[in-house]
């Protein structure tokens, strides 16, 4: 296999999974409904669900249900038994329903899992994969919007946070794809927040064969010179279509996209601020501590004389995220909210 | 029993003579759970402890010395100084770790438990929990995840009667959490935790059925902890003297002694050079720790991450 076709990302995350099980038999997936209909296959009843991206579909049937595991609906539970299945010989792939859930399972996320290699002075690995989605869908379509305030969030700052949890955001097919399988490699605990608009939405080529995007490297997508948008997850897609906008204006921005939060590359993203002198840092989640804050900081505190004008960040507001379409696409941050701020770096009256 | 009692007393001196060692829970009262329980297990066997650890890691054949070089900071140390008391771990000896958030380890224990049964592997596992965990929700998803997969898991219960100064008969509906069993379809005993042989029958029993496909069960050992919740915690403030002096009444030590003099396998006088050679252990435990070095600083940021990743396979 050499070919690369178009799938969306979900069937690319689910590629992924399904590799790395082949690969290695200690490669496990765990979570709510990853199968569903678990115990009915005597009923002819397999494979109902697979996850809110339906990322683990179909796995049940290659892999049969002693490693494609549909847990009780105790996120505490098993997570923590996914950290100790990791202490012990395996390969755990959880999946956490919705990003909003982690207030559950909280503690075997901060106090174990990402700190068992420290506390136990390098003695144990514990290579386990997170999956969570995250995100509100941001327009008027109906289908992944209106999960209101519980099932909306992004929380990945909570979890970037946590030293010892590598926490990636992918954008595309592509490199969801290739950070998953990453993520299944790395011998330590990883997060892969998946956005629910771009896990039923975005699209792209990926090769067949197995191959990994590296965990802690910012990707340039876009070049130009007059400012950087930074942008995290889908908000990448945000700061593209600000470009396409901008570049109208005869401004070029240049885009980098996150891709890790946490050991995030400083390096890419202040050389961009180098060269165009310009930051505007845009990020679905509330501001106050947020990633993007995180973000502009360290550009003040690293490459404040390169810069010709206040740094910006484009954030979701300080409040919940409300349910009705309206609002929510109102919450949401847009390609409009990112042209006005360079537009008032630039000094260009709107 | 006897090594355990003997660290747990030598450390307390080293606190009580003004020793950093950290905060640190004294096991001391309930040494014949952990010893009969692990007594039962075999060398590849897991184990998920608590904050009251120290015991369950000597039962568990953890060398004295490294945790006593842990204790006090030391780059030798079972954690090179990254853990103390409430982290002791050593994966060598298959312990999961020393766990101070009450309820984490049974969840630990679960997925070692998953993992022997997807590996296929001659392993179970063993999870000590104290009263005060049987008021958590994470027990709870544990015990149903061990009884609907049927892991080779044995739950162990550390009754000691309180969960740092709150009585088990206020914190829990039944102050009984054996009764428990019944309600996730496992077996469920409750037994005199001061009698290491009657723990040792029990714990036996759980891990045959466990290795043998049988799925979970659930001991009950009612114990008692002679010192506060950690060390300079007053007893006095919330239970009694009288209470006190009847539990060490029921020593275990001594239980034990007068179970071997009425016709064990053992005699007082081989008893007693037991006790003389944990006294030597410590002694030379307590200078391995003095004589190790500190870490160095710079490893306050290795271990962080976990370094490599796993290569990729043709």
């Amino acid at each position: 296999m050499t070919g690369t076709r178009e799938l969306n990302f979900g069937q690319a995350i689910n590629e992924a999974l399904r590799q790395e099980m082949r690969d290695d038999p200690s490669v496990i997936v765990l979570g709510e409904d990853v199968a569903g209909a678990a115990g009915r296959a005597h009923l002819g009843l397999i494979d109902a669900w697979g996850g809110p991206l339906r990322a683990t579909r179909g796995l049940i049937k290659e892999f049969g249900p002693e490693r494609v595991i549909d847990t009780p609906i105790c996120e505490m539970g098993f997570v923590g038994a996914a950290v100790g299945a990791a202490m012990t010989g395996l390969r755990p792939v959880v999946e956490i329903m919705f990003v909003d859930l982690i207030g559950v399972c909280y503690d075997q996320l901060v106090n174990q899992a990402a700190k068992m290699h420290y506390m136990m002075g390098g003695e144990v690995e514990l290579p386990l994969v997170i999956r969570t989605a995250y995100g509100t869908r941001g327009d008027k379509r109906s289908y992944g919007g209106g999960a209101a305030a519980q099932h909306s969030q992004t929380l990945y700052a909570t979890l970037a946070h946590v030293p010892g949890l590598k926490v990636v955001v992918p954008s595309t097919a592509y490199n969801a794809k290739g950070l998953t399988t990453s993520a299944i490699r790395d011998n330590g605990p990883v997060l892969v927040m998946e956005h629910k608009f771009l896990g039923l939405s975005a699209k792209g080529p990926v090769p067949e064969d197995a191959y990994t995007v590296p965990i802690g490297r910012c990707e340039v997508v876009r070049r130009g010179e007059d400012v950087t948008l930074v942008g995290i997850g889908r908000m990448t897609h945000v700061c593209l279509e600000a470009s396409e906008m901008l570049a109208q204006e005869e401004i070029e921005a240049e885009v980098v996209d996150v891709l890790t939060l946490n050991p995030l590359d400083e390096a890419t993203i202040l050389e961009s601020v180098q060269r165009t002198h310009r930051l505007v840092v845009v990020d679905e989640d509330n501001p106050t501590a947020s990633m993007g804050r995180d973000i502009a900081a360290r550009a003040a505190d690293q490459a404040f004389e390169y810069l010709d004008a206040p740094i910006k960040t484009v954030n979701a507001p300080e409040t919940p995220v409300p349910f009705a379409a309206v609002l929510e696409a109102h919450y949401t941050p847009r390609a409009e909210h990112v042209v006005a701020a360079v537009r008032e770096q630039i000094g260009v009256a709107a | 029993m006897s090594l355990i009692r003997r660290f747990e007393e030598r450390l307390k001196w080293l606190v009580e003579t003004g020793v950093p060692v950290g905060a640190v829970h004294y096991y001391t009262g309930q040494e014949a759970v952990a010893a009969g329980v692990c007594a039962a297990l075999e060398p590849q066997d897991w184990m998920a402890s608590t904050h009251r650890g120290h015991g369950h890691c000597i039962a568990k054949g953890v060398e004295v010395a490294r945790m006593m070089a842990e204790l006090f900071g030391k780059a030798t140390g079972t954690n090179h100084g990254k853990g103390g008391s409430m982290h002791i771990t050593d994966i060598n000896k298959r312990v999961l770790g020393v766990n101070p958030i009450v309820g984490a380890g049974v969840a630990h224990a679960v997925g070692a438990g998953l993992s022997a049964k997807v590996r296929g592997a001659n392993e179970v596992v063993v999870t000590f929990f104290g009263d005060g965990a049987g008021a958590i929700g994470t027990l709870h998803e544990a015990l149903n995840m061990a009884s609907i997969w049927q892991l080779p898991v044995i739950f162990v219960c550390e009754n000691n009667g309180y969960a740092q100064a709150t009585p088990v008969e206020y914190a829990l509906c039944s102050p009984d959490v054996a009764e428990r069993a019944p309600a996730y379809h496992m077996p469920g005993l409750t037994v005199d935790g001061q009698d290491v042989i009657a723990v040792w029958c029990a714990a036996d029993e759980a891990v045959r059925r466990a290795r043998s496909g049988g799925g979970p069960s659930l001991i009950e050992c009612k114990t008692y902890r002679y010192y506060g919740h950690h060390q300079g915690d007053e007893t006095l403030r919330y239970r009694t003297a009288d209470e006190e002096q009847a539990a060490r009444e029921r020593d275990c030590l001594e239980r034990f002694r007068q179970q071997m003099q009425a016709g064990g396998p053992l005699t007082l006088a081989q008893l007693d050079e037991i006790d003389a050679r944990n006294d030597r252990l410590l002694d030379e435990a307590v200078e391995f720790a003095e004589a190790s070095p500190l870490p160095d600083p710079g490893e306050l940021y290795t271990d962080v991450y976990v370094g490599d990743s796993r290569p990729a396979r043709a």
